[in-house]
């Protein structure tokens, strides 16, 4: 407790520094690798000296390929799920 | 329907019976999958599917063939589906304050530590670890969930995001930072490994 207090207090006021607030708007930005030169290097810089974001930002890209590869196996439909009444209901309507 | 301009009628006939029913067999299978998936019901699946197929037969002879046939029919349901969402006021304003990452007084993140992070690989290999991420995903409110599975899972650019949910590119990025990290929260005791199965 008392320890995160000189830590906030340290990632405020020393030049060069961001809060983990700050850090957590940059983290879109770092990933998508947008992120201008300058804002890069504090947003790297804090990841060294802040376990917590660190952490942080470790299960969170975790969660996005977790995401993807869950997901994207479903995307492998069978050929005979092909739906025969709404085939024939869509080249019916077609014709109209 | 009667009243129909004759004009659609003629871009209809561009393409024969047989090449429009080879059309919609090999395409229906996928697009179903990607309507529930946006939609997350079968049967407002199914009549998105064949909404967007009757307009793509129609509105054939608009498809340039600048991008692949498969790009652009996954561009017609994506678009038919949201507008299904809206009509049923799903993509409503809907809070996940409670699962957002948490600050103390001095802007110092709270995040218990991580003794463990579980490997990608390892959780793929469980049924009920991917059961409870496909959950974890539906749990999401649908205005951040489309958000989240437009760009992480369905492929689109932020930009095509916007323009598809007819939002401004910040509005994009600020939500999709906002459901993966509550998806990450909902997540949690996977990926630290302390899921009781
Ligand atoms: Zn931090």
């Amino acid at each position: 407790m008392i320890m995160r207090r000189i830590k906030g207090f340290m990632l405020k006021r020393m030049h060069g520094m961001i809060t983990c607030r700050e850090f957590e708007d940059f983290v879109l930005s770092y990933l998508d690798d947008t992120l201008p030169p300058n804002q890069r290097k504090r947003f790297e810089w804090h990841m060294k000296i802040c376990r917590e974001c660190r952490d942080y930002l470790a299960a969170y890209q975790r969660t996005i390929e977790l995401g993807q590869s869950i997901l994207a196996a479903d995307d492998k439909p069978l050929p005979d799920d092909v739906p025969e009444d709404l085939v024939q209901a869509i080249l019916d309507a077609r014709g109209r | 329907m009667a009243s129909e301009p004759s004009s659609q009628k003629t871009l209809g006939g561009l393409v024969d019976d047989a090449a429009a029913e080879l059309l919609v067999r090999e395409n229906i299978a996928w697009m179903l999958d990607l309507a529930e998936r946006l939609l997350r019901d079968r049967g407002l699946a199914e009549d998105v599917v064949q909404e967007s197929l009757i307009s793509a037969l129609r509105g054939l002879g608009d498809f340039k063939g600048e991008s692949a046939l498969k790009t652009w029919l996954h561009r017609i349901t994506t678009n038919t589906a949201i507008s299904k969402l809206r009509k049923l006021k799903r993509v409503a304003e809907e809070s996940i304050d409670d699962y957002l990452p948490v600050f103390d007084q001095n802007d110092c993140r709270l995040e218990l530590p991580w003794t463990q992070l579980v490997s990608l690989q390892e959780l793929l290999e469980t049924e009920e670890i991917r059961e409870h991420v496909a959950k974890g995903i539906s749990t999401l409110p649908d205005s951040y969930r489309i958000i989240l599975q437009l760009r992480d899972i369905e492929g689109y650019s932020t930009a095509e995001t916007a323009e598809l949910l007819e939002l401004s590119t910040d509005n994009v990025k600020v939500r999709l930072h906002r459901a993966r990290s509550a998806l990450k929260k909902l997540l949690e005791p996977a990926l630290r490994g302390e899921m009781q199965i």
